[in-house]
């Protein structure tokens, strides 16, 4: 399933891989290797590290605005429902209440907008992660699996305008890598 | 365990609480939360679940006779046409929304101590909601109708009455539900992911790493992640609110005396967000000492439960004291009449029960050696529960069994189904709540990791050595606290 692939170039190395000791190494490495120019990398962490993204120089994520779409979706999907079928569809008079009885319909637009949001969220996040990927030349690493326990890494990919396979690995290496590798293409 | 004056020194945030004792690192917090998932079926797990799973079966027999003959097998009748199972409907609910406040809330008042039991407690909500939605489900006697709740395009062309209090209870339960599964599952995929990495076997890798959708850990993902669980939290912080305001609305838009009253919503809200913390004490004490958590869920998180359940409880207590004088204040006789009727009538045991559980036995909490005494912990949080139950019991049951005229008066007694049907859906939410800990982290581990002092990507640099420095020339200060109970 090409959903559940990454679409990468054809390379001979996916790209380097090195690990840092601590959140504090790392943070200063990403600070380092963004101020170096690199583009297509990404730093690996059990834990969201506070200011990470600001040390990799990432924009805000637009995650937000595709909430508050969804959001508003569903508000609006929910008051239309209740509009329609109270006034146009099935209009029956109950307990002498007006057919488009607005206020009564609040509890129900709100619930819809709460609904659409969440899963705007979550499928939003999982859209902008590109999730789920059951496979990644990174989980071939061996060290990589402590990636969710307690190591810390960088990884740079081949096909970055400035990756050289050794002066790459040298410049991590000189950030105070613990072990930098090479990773074998899928 | 004493913290030191040093040891606080090192904290990024010093001088505030170290929330996790013995001073872990990384990886020993994966450890002490993945292994009991791990490990071999304890005997002690068994002795939790097979009771469990037995009050669930009694739940099945006690449905499937109640789809067979009908309501009639269950004690209410004119004039109490709601009793047990509309009772244990907002009993489970409110259970529900303490998990919500823990997760969502606290998350958004940057309250970091809820890191240890969010997952547990979350856990409970979702189990919780599910036994809530079992009782309106079935309370409608044919079952078979029972999408007739939903808007559904049907060959009657009719729909569901949307200004009613009891359909939008449909839509706020139901999206809550699934708002609750969303958040939990979201602050799964890191967890899932770790046990997934730690699988020794290929099923488990397979099992694990499906539900893990792939995470790396990466920061691109963990920016827009921590974007996504923010705003979740967001959304579910209007969301409990608005539930329990919209199930109280079920009774308080009735025009019926001892229902109908604007103080529901927030006195609803409030003695849910208290029964559902003594759920969490409940659960929690049995977790901890079961899976030996105590440095993660250390006696200063009972502390902070117990003084929240204390507030709650009083907020309560003064919604008791406010309902009997707008009674009298009102000049409504049927009203003045319910309330006197409550605390004196024949169901004044059940009141006496709710008043003495919900409202007295929570002041134990003004002292700390009780906030901090697991035993009474436990006790209190049992107590709670049972009187929270009977505050729903008494809300709905005393205030229909008095009609507007004498002729028309009743008493409920319930029957053995009633009461089978109770205890079914707890063997339910126990049994959920077994497969869960015996199956998932429950403890959210990528969360807690991020408390640890050296989490902070500034931890043991320059300036942190610069303000150690200035601190330590300044004249002495009042030592800080420590850990209550565990210094």
């Amino acid at each position: 399933m090409p959903l559940l692939r990454p679409q990468l170039p054809k390379a001979p190395h996916y790209g380097i891989l090195a690990e840092f000791a601590t959140p504090a190494d790392l943070y200063h490495a990403c600070e380092r290797v963004r101020d170096a120019g690199f583009t297509r990398w990404d730093a690996h962490t059990p834990f969201p590290v506070h200011g990470l993204e600001g040390a990799m120089g990432l924009r805000r994520s637009p995650l937000p605005w595709i909430v508050l779409g969804a959001g508003l979706t569903g508000a609006a999907v929910g008051f239309v429902l209740q509009w329609w079928v109270h006034a146009s569809a099935y209009p029956l008079v109950i307990s002498g209440k007006p057919y488009f009885a607005w206020p009564a319909m609040i509890p129900i637009t709100f619930e819809l907008g709460v609904l659409f949001a969440a899963f705007g969220a979550v499928l939003g996040m999982l859209g902008l992660n590109r999730l789920p990927m059951h496979h990644h030349p990174l989980f071939k690493s061996k060290v990589f699996e402590r990636v969710t326990d307690d190591a810390f890494f960088i990884s740079i990919e081949s096909w970055d305008p400035r990756f050289d396979p050794s002066a790459t690995g040298t410049l991590l290496e000189s950030l105070g890598a613990r072990s930098v590798a090479l990773l074998e293409s899928e | 365990m004493a913290q030191t004056e040093s040891e606080l020194l090192d904290n990024p945030v010093a001088g505030r609480p170290t929330l996790i004792l013995r001073s872990p690192d990384f990886h020993s917090i994966t450890e002490a939360v993945a292994e009991p998932v791990e490990r071999q079926t304890p005997i002690g797990w068994w002795l939790f679940f097979i009771p469990s799973v037995a009050l669930l079966g009694l739940l099945g027999i006690a449905v499937s006779w109640l789809f067979w003959e009908g309501i009639g097998i269950w004690g209410l009748n004119v004039p109490v046409g709601w009793a047990f199972d509309i009772t244990n409907f907002v009993f489970w609910i409110g259970i529900g929304h303490a998990g919500t406040l823990i997760s969502a809330i606290l998350f958004l008042f940057r309250q970091k101590w809820r890191t240890s039991i969010n997952r547990a407690a979350e856990a409970m909500t979702i189990f919780a909601v599910m036994c809530a939605l079992l009782f309106p489900g079935i309370h409608v006697g044919r079952v078979w109708v029972a999408y007739w709740m939903f808007p559904l395009p049907n060959q009657m062309g009719m729909w569901p009455n949307f200004r009613s209090p009891l359909l939008w209870d449909v839509f706020a339960v139901s999206v809550y539900g699934t708002v609750s599964v969303l958040f939990w599952y979201v602050g799964l995929i890191p967890d899932l992911a770790m046990m997934r990495d730690r699988a020794k076997t290929g099923a488990r890798k397979f099992a694990y790493g499906l539900f893990a959708l792939g995470w790396r850990g990466s920061v691109r993902q963990w920016h827009h992640y921590e974007s996504a669980y923010l705003v979740l939290a967001a959304l579910a912080t209007p969301l409990v609110l608005s539930v329990h305001s919209i199930v109280s609305m079920d009774f308080a838009v009735s025009l019926l005396p001892g229902w109908h009253t604007t103080i529901f919503p927030p006195y609803f809200v409030a003695g849910a967000i208290f029964s559902g913390f003594a759920m969490v004490l409940t659960l929690m004490v049995i977790c901890r000492t079961a899976f030996r958590l105590e440095h993660i869920v250390t006696l200063r998180h009972f502390d902070y439960m117990a003084k929240i359940t204390l507030v709650t409880g009083s907020m309560v207590g003064f919604a008791y004291a406010t309902e009997f004088f707008t009674a009298w204040y009102s000049g409504n006789p049927y009203e003045f009449f319910t309330f006197l009727n409550r605390a004196g009538g024949p169901y004044a045991w059940a009141y006496w029960i709710m008043v003495s559980c919900n409202v007295l036995s929570p002041q134990v909490f003004w002292f700390k050696k009780a906030r901090t005494s697991i035993p009474i912990l436990f006790v209190m949080s049992i107590i709670i529960n049972i009187g929270m139950w009977f505050e729903r019991y008494v809300i709905i049951v005393t205030s229909l069994h008095r009609d507007f005229l004498p002729s028309a008066w009743g008493y409920f007694t319930p029957t053995i189904w009633d009461v089978a049907c109770l205890l079914g859906s707890f063997g339910l939410f126990f049994t959920m709540f077994c497969l869960f800990v015996r199956f998932l982290p429950m403890v959210a581990t990528a969360e807690v990791k991020t408390v640890l002092p050296q989490a902070d990507p500034h931890y043991g640099s320059a300036p942190e050595r610069e303000i150690k420095e200035h601190r330590a020339a300044l004249p002495a200060r009042r030592a800080p606290e420590p850990a209550p109970g565990e210094a």
